[in-house]
């Protein structure tokens, strides 16, 4: 081969290696921390066309008159929404059927026995009732996450009874324990769901059984610069890298939207998202134990996992690839019939169904949540042996 | 300095690029030339830019000084020299020492009557370089994107750069990086040892030569690549290691902004199993 033809044969192998990137400038760039230090978001405007396209806000129903009578002295079987007026209540019904129902059924039937609109029979009335419960205490008890923005049943549901993004526990490919030995849950891009949330790495592929419906610690570093007692594994960290794949993928962000990731634990060093971060680990925690795993018994069959569990939210299911779902734009300000504005008049207190987890019962505040959202330093990270749950084989 | 007594015959006149006559001459065992000259001028002004940046900022601690590249807002113009043109003048200065360095090798190359692989080498450095400091900076259209001159700083903006990408080592051009390092590495403990084991035989034995070594690695994994193979082989794979980093990082930005991770969706779509 003559010079000439090895430069085209380098010139043809590197057009490749770039046309298999698939990406190409101008690319927009956002600087996030002191110059030089490499804290950037970097992003395709051709890409992000098609996000934003994704993420734009409902409709929205003219507002409703609050005056006139109550919609619980009206109709015989109103729990959750005994403080609306009948004018707000039948624009909430009508917004969820907008939000929610399916296309091929967009009307009251899809939760209601139109002859009797008291029957609370179908399993999507009973949902949705919880679902309106858990609307309400997001946004009444998680504004330290979700701040005055608020969500709406459109934020998880964009218009379809199944929300885009849930997640089940994987059922195993059934080689966990083959010949070769365990995979310990990773190693695997493709598992029985199908390709895993977290990119196609190795990374141990469901973090959210362990953080996102369990509480095992995700801090792993240790406190000092030699070893004094820090005993997480590289295993651990591990599953804490898998969840924050996870995270940023969902918020469309990489890890300088949070860390300087010269020091990963340090609240001093890293941004205020960070401690809206670690408010919303909580809150999605709390969704999955206190509102979806409680309502495993009423979705038929064909709505559970492979393994027999409820469908559940993590932060893909709001946010959709964005650093705040609709990019921060607000639909439950439209909504002040979500936001519960007024207090539960006594007797709707007492007509709640008796759960812990009741909204009523303010259940949601952590206890070992960070005084300040600036400064979430608080808290004291859990240490201890590694938990077993986290060696679990998919 | 001591001179050996038949260094003089190698110090050929002539061969300069620029400059004729003017710098062709020594000092001591050194060769000045003219680009000598503007090395030693671009490394001494750009040194000077560093202390009056430290001096400008709040440490004297050598592991924390940093001079840092403007802020993305203004984007490929000039900045004030507080808030990143002392950066600018030294990249200046850096990529003028470099090249300098690269040309007097040039020079002597010519006066010595040999090839260029020497200079061809150090430019796969400067290659990398260049492509850090200007070429992706320019791509992304701005020299913020550049790192920043500080023994910490610098290693903060790798480390951050590489997290923009949630997992660098996904990056396959980065891969291919990290695989030719180590493996010049390999390859040179390899021939070193060699070498030296031939020359260093057990009290009593003779010095032996390029046979023993080939015979010593055809005995041992059935080939030896043989005396001069060795030497190429070991500059095809340190050059590549440059070239390799300069692609992995070009391509981070300008032609992929999301996850390393995703980018092997191709592997997943291989008509084989899908
Ligand atoms: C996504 C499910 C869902 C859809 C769709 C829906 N509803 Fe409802 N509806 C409910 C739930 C849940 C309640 C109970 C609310 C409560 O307890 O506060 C309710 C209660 C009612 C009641 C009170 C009945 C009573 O006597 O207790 C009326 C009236 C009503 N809905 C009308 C409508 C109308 C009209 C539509 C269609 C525009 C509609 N709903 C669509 C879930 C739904
Ligand atoms: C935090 C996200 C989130 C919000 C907010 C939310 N939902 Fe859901 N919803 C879910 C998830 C997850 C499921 C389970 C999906 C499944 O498997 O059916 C679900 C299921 C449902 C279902 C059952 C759908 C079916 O066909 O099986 C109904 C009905 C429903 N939600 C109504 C509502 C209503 C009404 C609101 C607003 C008051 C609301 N949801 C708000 C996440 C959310
Ligand atoms: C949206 C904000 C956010 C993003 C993006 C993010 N993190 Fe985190 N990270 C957090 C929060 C919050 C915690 C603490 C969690 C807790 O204590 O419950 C944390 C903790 C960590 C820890 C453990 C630190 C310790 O104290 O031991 C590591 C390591 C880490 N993140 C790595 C990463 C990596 C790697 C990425 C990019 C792939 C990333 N993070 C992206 C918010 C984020
Ligand atoms: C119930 C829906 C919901 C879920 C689930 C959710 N978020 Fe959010 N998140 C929001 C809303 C709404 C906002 C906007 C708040 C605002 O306007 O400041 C937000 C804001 C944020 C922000 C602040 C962004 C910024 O630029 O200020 C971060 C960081 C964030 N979320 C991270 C997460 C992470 C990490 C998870 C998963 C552990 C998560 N969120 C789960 C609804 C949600």
């Amino acid at each position: 081969m003559n010079m000439s033809n090895r430069i085209k044969l380098a010139a043809i192998l590197g057009v490749v290696l770039l046309a298999g990137c698939g990406e190409r400038p101008p690319i927009t760039t956002v600087q996030l921390g002191f110059r030089g230090t490499g804290m950037e978001q970097n992003y395709n405007p051709r890409l992000q066309e098609k996000v934003a396209a994704a993420n734009q806000v409902g409709a929205v129903q003219p507002a409703a008159d609050p005056s006139g009578p109550l919609a619980k002295d009206i109709y015989q079987n109103v729990e959750v929404l005994s403080d609306l007026s009948v004018g707000e209540f039948v624009r909430v019904m009508t917004s969820m059927t907008e939000w929610v129902a399916p296309a091929e059924q967009k009307d009251c039937t899809y939760c209601h026995n139109i002859e009797d609109m008291a029957d609370g029979s179908k399993y999507t009335y009973k949902v949705a009732r919880r679902m309106l419960q858990m609307t309400r205490d997001i946004n009444s008890n998680w504004k330290s996450h979700v701040q005055e923005t608020g969500v709406t049943c459109h934020t998880c549901h964009r218009g379809q009874p199944v929300p885009s993004y849930v997640w089940f526990q994987d059922p195993g490919s059934g080689r966990e324990n083959a010949f070769v030995g365990t995979r310990a849950g990773q190693n695997s891009a493709v598992t029985g769901l199908g390709i895993t949330t977290i990119g196609h790495s190795s990374l141990p592929y469901d973090p959210y059984t362990p953080f996102l419906l369990g509480s095992l610690p995700i801090r792993v570093e240790g406190e000092t610069a030699l070893p004094t007692g820090n005993r997480s594994s590289i295993q651990q960290a591990e599953w804490t890298y898998s969840l924050m794949v996870h995270m940023s993928n969902s918020l469309g962000v990489n890890c300088t939207y949070c860390h300087n990731t010269r020091a990963w634990a340090s609240w001093e060093e890293s941004r205020p998202q960070r401690a809206t971060a670690w408010y919303g680990i909580r809150m999605a925690r709390q969704v999955n134990n206190d509102y979806m795993v409680p309502l495993t018994d009423v979705f038929p069959a064909k709505r559970l996992g492979p393994t027999g569990d409820v469908a559940k939210v993590n932060c893909q299911t709001c946010h959709q690839g964005v650093y705040k779902p609709y990019y921060g734009a607000s639909m439950a300000k439209d909504y002040p019939e979500l936001q519960r504005a007024r207090p539960l008049p006594e007797a709707a207190v007492e007509a709640l169904p008796a759960d812990p987890a009741d909204p009523a019962a303010g259940a949601s505040a952590p206890a070992e949540a960070p005084a300040a959202v600036a400064a979430p330093v608080a808290e004291a990270p859990v240490r201890g042996p590694a938990p077993e749950g986290q060696a679990r084989s998919g | 300095m001591a001179m050996l007594s038949f260094e003089r015959k190698y110090r050929v006149r002539g061969g300069t690029l620029i400059g004729g006559d003017l710098f062709d001459f020594w000092i001591g065992a050194f060769y000045v030339g003219f680009f000598g000259v503007t090395a030693a001028f671009f490394a001494l002004l750009g040194t000077a830019l560093l202390v009056y940046g430290a001096a400008l900022g709040p440490t004297w601690n050598l592991w924390q000084i940093s001079v840092a590249p403007p802020d993305l807002s203004y984007g490929l113009g000039l900045a004030p020299l507080a808030d990143g043109g002392l950066w600018q003048l030294v990249t200046i200065c850096a990529i003028g020492a470099f090249v300098s360095w690269a040309m007097r090798e040039v020079e002597i190359c010519r006066k010595l009557g040999m090839g260029f692989h020497v200079p061809v080498a150090f430019g796969s450095a400067i290659l990398a370089y260049v492509t850090l400091q200007v070429i992706r900076p320019v791509l992304l259209g701005a020299w913020g994107h550049a790192f920043p001159y500080g023994i910490y700083s610098h290693l903060d903006w790798v480390s951050n750069v590489a997290y923009q990408y949630l997992h660098f080592h996904y990056n396959p051009a980065h891969m291919i990086a990290v695989t030719f390092f180590f493996t010049t590495v390999l390859a040179l403990a390899l021939h070193g040892s060699l070498v030296l084991s031939a020359l260093n035989p057990p009290k009593g034995e003779v010095v032996k030569g390029a046979e023993h070594e080939n015979t010593f690695f055809r005995d041992n994994i059935g080939y030896s690549i043989g005396t001069l193979g060795i030497h190429r082989f070991g500059l095809l794979l340190s050059i590549n290691a440059g070239v390799w980093s300069a692609i992995c990082i070009v391509i981070s930005g300008p032609f992929w902004t999301r996850s390393w991770t995703d980018w092997w969706g191709w592997w997943l779509n291989l008509p084989i199993w899908t």
